[in-house]
């Protein structure tokens, strides 16, 4: 069976090195499988306007079909070039459970993520994606500086 | 009606020539502003606070209590069998994470919520209290659990019958699922009924959703800094409310929408506390609230009076049955219509249940309410049409002072609170009397600022007028909505049940299954 690795992005440089990093790591396995996936974060528990809720399915048809043809297709398009089966996924909920959530529902054998791109009040508060990802991640994750 | 629109024409000419007029002047705009609304109104809050012939019950009231018991009575009692699967559905126990970024079950309920929980939580209880006693709180509770049934009905209709417009937008509420239902059922009728209420869906946004909220705003605000013309209020708030309905302006509105929430739980922390340092009181409060629901306690009309009280201002607070709910509901992602009425039954039960009694509780412990020490019942004003309070306060001002006498600057924060309800309360029917305006006229720029223009007109005279003609005309407004809605949901409830069956069916066999996330 083909290895998978799942890579998550998120349309930052360190993104960009995380990809690198995959692309290397699939290069010295036999058969591999890359899936690039973009995570729109997103709660179900906000508050919203109803405005904001009329249009709210429209909206998430344009934020994936932007993070599609920005961030995911032209990843999945490079990969390709470069001789690899890859390919992509946008979706949206937290960043650390939607991956872990994908990789798990693809039979991934890790995830590569870059470091956190986010600073300051909220991360401390919060802990960064990246963070949570490595602590409840139920396959090895590498995290690319 | 020309007459109105003359006063408010001459007003409104007044305002634009010069800003810092005399304060006689002014007042006596706010007097004419009042006078005239009262008179255009008049006719149609007779008509729906008509009484029973012989008695002094109002039949609106009645109408909304044996609508809200049918249902539960026709759904066996699904306020409580429900109630449980409601708050998983809430937590997103039973929502495909496929559909994350759709608009989800909580949202849809907040989104509803900001809408209901408003002024009628913080003034209206205490007019109710007011007028009708302590014992008033105990048929607000009732009313309050049984329309949990009435607010199911109709939000489960609001997503089964709303548009999916190509672009992926929606659009729902009682006016299409009357005009759709009516049409599959093969009954007639179903597009004339749509269009009566929308039309009193038009006025209810302009009354409860605007005037109403704008008036004890203003009466919150100037019990603080102290007495000045409605007006200026109502031109505050009318400019902030231009910006965001017509100028788009997202920003306000968001901030609103993520500050409300939290107003609430201070709101309800605020008065939990007041009642635990005074809980060797909480005993006697319920006495009073029991005693007062059957026997008046000496109000004006006794136990009636109480009674009408309660059921107004509970139908008022949680709008359970007049279908604005089923307005706001309508924009959840979701295969089962009928997952969203579960999710809105709970409500009735936030609004009134919770937070309007935590009101009523504050003002009975607070004893703001004036007793005669000889009989143990409540002293009627000079007029005798309210009970006397300590310092003659009624409306919002009689919640502010009763939160006073507990945390003496609470009132400060009220304040915030009423504006932002006020607000968002606002901006909420803004939407649902758009809704109901594009249903009668049609989508379209010029038709929807037509409406929002009105809208934010109506703030001022809001503001301006005094608090018995608003009250009036409010209810009377949001009541005509009740009586087209709840005359149709009568036709249109054994869909529901049928979804109910359908669906009970299906949650037992498993094939409704939780996602584990």
């Amino acid at each position: 069976m083909a290895a998978k690795i799942v890579i998550g992005l998120d349309g930052t440089d360190t993104g960009e090195r995380a990809l690198a990093f995959a692309k290397d790591l699939a290069s010295r396995m036999d058969v591999c499988e890359l899936l690039v996936a973009y995570v729109i974060e997103w709660s179900p528990f906000t508050f919203q306007t109803a405005e904001e809720n009329e249009r709210r399915h429209k909206r998430r048809e344009e934020e994936i079909a932007l993070a599609t043809s920005r961030i995911v297709d032209p990843a999945v398009a490079k990969l390709k070039e470069a001789g690899f089966a890859a390919t992509g996924l946008v979706r949206h909920g937290d960043v650390a459970e939607t991956l872990n959530r994908l990789s798990n529902e693809n039979g991934a054998t890790q995830i590569v993520v870059g470091r956190a791109s986010s600073d300051g009040f909220t991360k401390r508060l919060f802990g960064s994606s990246t963070q949570n990802l490595v602590m409840h991640a139920d396959v090895p994750v590498t995290v690319v500086g | 009606m020309n007459r109105f629109q003359n006063t408010w024409l001459i007003s409104a000419a007044l305002l634009s020539m010069s800003a810092p007029v005399a304060a006689q002047e002014a007042l006596s705009i706010d007097q004419k502003v009042n006078q005239a609304f009262a008179t255009a109104t008049g006719p149609f809050v007779n008509l729906i606070f008509a009484p029973f012939p012989g008695t002094s019950f109002p039949w609106i009231v009645m109408w909304l209590v044996i609508a809200a018991t049918i249902f539960t009575l026709y759904f066996g009692f699904v306020q409580l069998r429900y109630f449980a699967h409601a708050i998983q559905l809430v937590k997103g126990e039973y929502t495909d994470p496929d559909d994350a970024g759709e608009v989800s079950h909580f949202q849809a309920l907040a989104t509803a919520l900001s809408g209901t929980v408003g002024l009628g939580n913080i003034a209206g209880v205490a007019v109710a209290v007011g007028i009708g006693g302590p014992g008033a709180t105990f048929w607000m509770i009732l009313a309050g659990l049984l329309g949990m049934a009435s607010k199911f009905t109709e939000c489960t209709l609001g997503v089964k019958y709303r548009n999916e417009y190509e672009d992926g937008t929606v659009s729902g509420g009682p006016m299409y699922y009357i005009s759709k239902g009516f049409n599959e059922l093969g009954l007639p009728g179903g597009k004339i009924l749509a269009v009566v209420f929308s039309i009193f869906c038009i006025l209810g946004a302009l009354g409860g959703g605007n005037m109403f909220q704008a008036n004890q705003a203003h009466a919150q605000i100037s019990g603080i800094v102290g007495d000045y013309p409605g007006w200026i209020t109502g031109l505050i708030f009318a400019v902030v409310v231009f910006a965001v309905i017509v100028g788009g302006i997202k920003s306000i509105a968001n901030v609103t929408e993520k500050v409300v929430p939290f107003m609430g739980i201070l709101y309800v922390v605020a008065a939990l506390i007041i009642l635990l340092v005074n809980f060797n009181m909480i005993g006697w409060a319920f006495g009073q609230i029991f005693a007062g629901a059957f026997t008046g306690l000496g109000v004006a009309g006794g136990m009636v009076g109480a009674l009408i009280q309660g059921f107004k201002r509970a139908a008022f607070s949680n709008e359970a049955g007049v279908g604005s709910a089923a307005i706001a509901h309508s924009a959840v992602k979701t295969k089962e219509p009928i997952t969203e009425g579960f999710v809105s039954l709970l409500e009735p039960l936030i609004d009134t249940v919770v937070i309007c009694t935590m009101t009523a509780l504050v003002i009975i412990i607070s004893q703001q309410l004036i007793v005669d020490e000889a009989t143990g019942r409540y002293m009627l004003n000079e007029a005798g049409t309210a009970i006397a309070t300590v310092d003659g306060n009624s409306g919002v001002a009689l919640t502010s002072a009763a939160f006073a006498s507990g945390i003496s600057w609470f009132p400060y924060v009220l304040a915030v609170a009423v504006v932002l309800f006020a607000f968002s309360t606002m901006i909420s029917w803004s939407y649902y009397g758009l809704k109901a305006w594009t249903y009668l006229f049609g989508e379209g720029k010029t038709s929807e600022m037509t409406f929002k223009l009105i809208f934010c007109v109506f703030v001022v005279i809001g503001a301006a007028a005094s608090l018995g003609p608003v009250i009036d005309f409010s209810d009377a407004a949001i009541f005509a909505m009740a009586v087209v809605n709840i005359f149709c949901l009568y036709f249109l409830m054994k869909i529901v049940r049928k979804e109910l069956a359908s669906y009970s069916a299906r949650l037992e066999s498993g094939e409704i299954k939780k996602y584990s996330h």
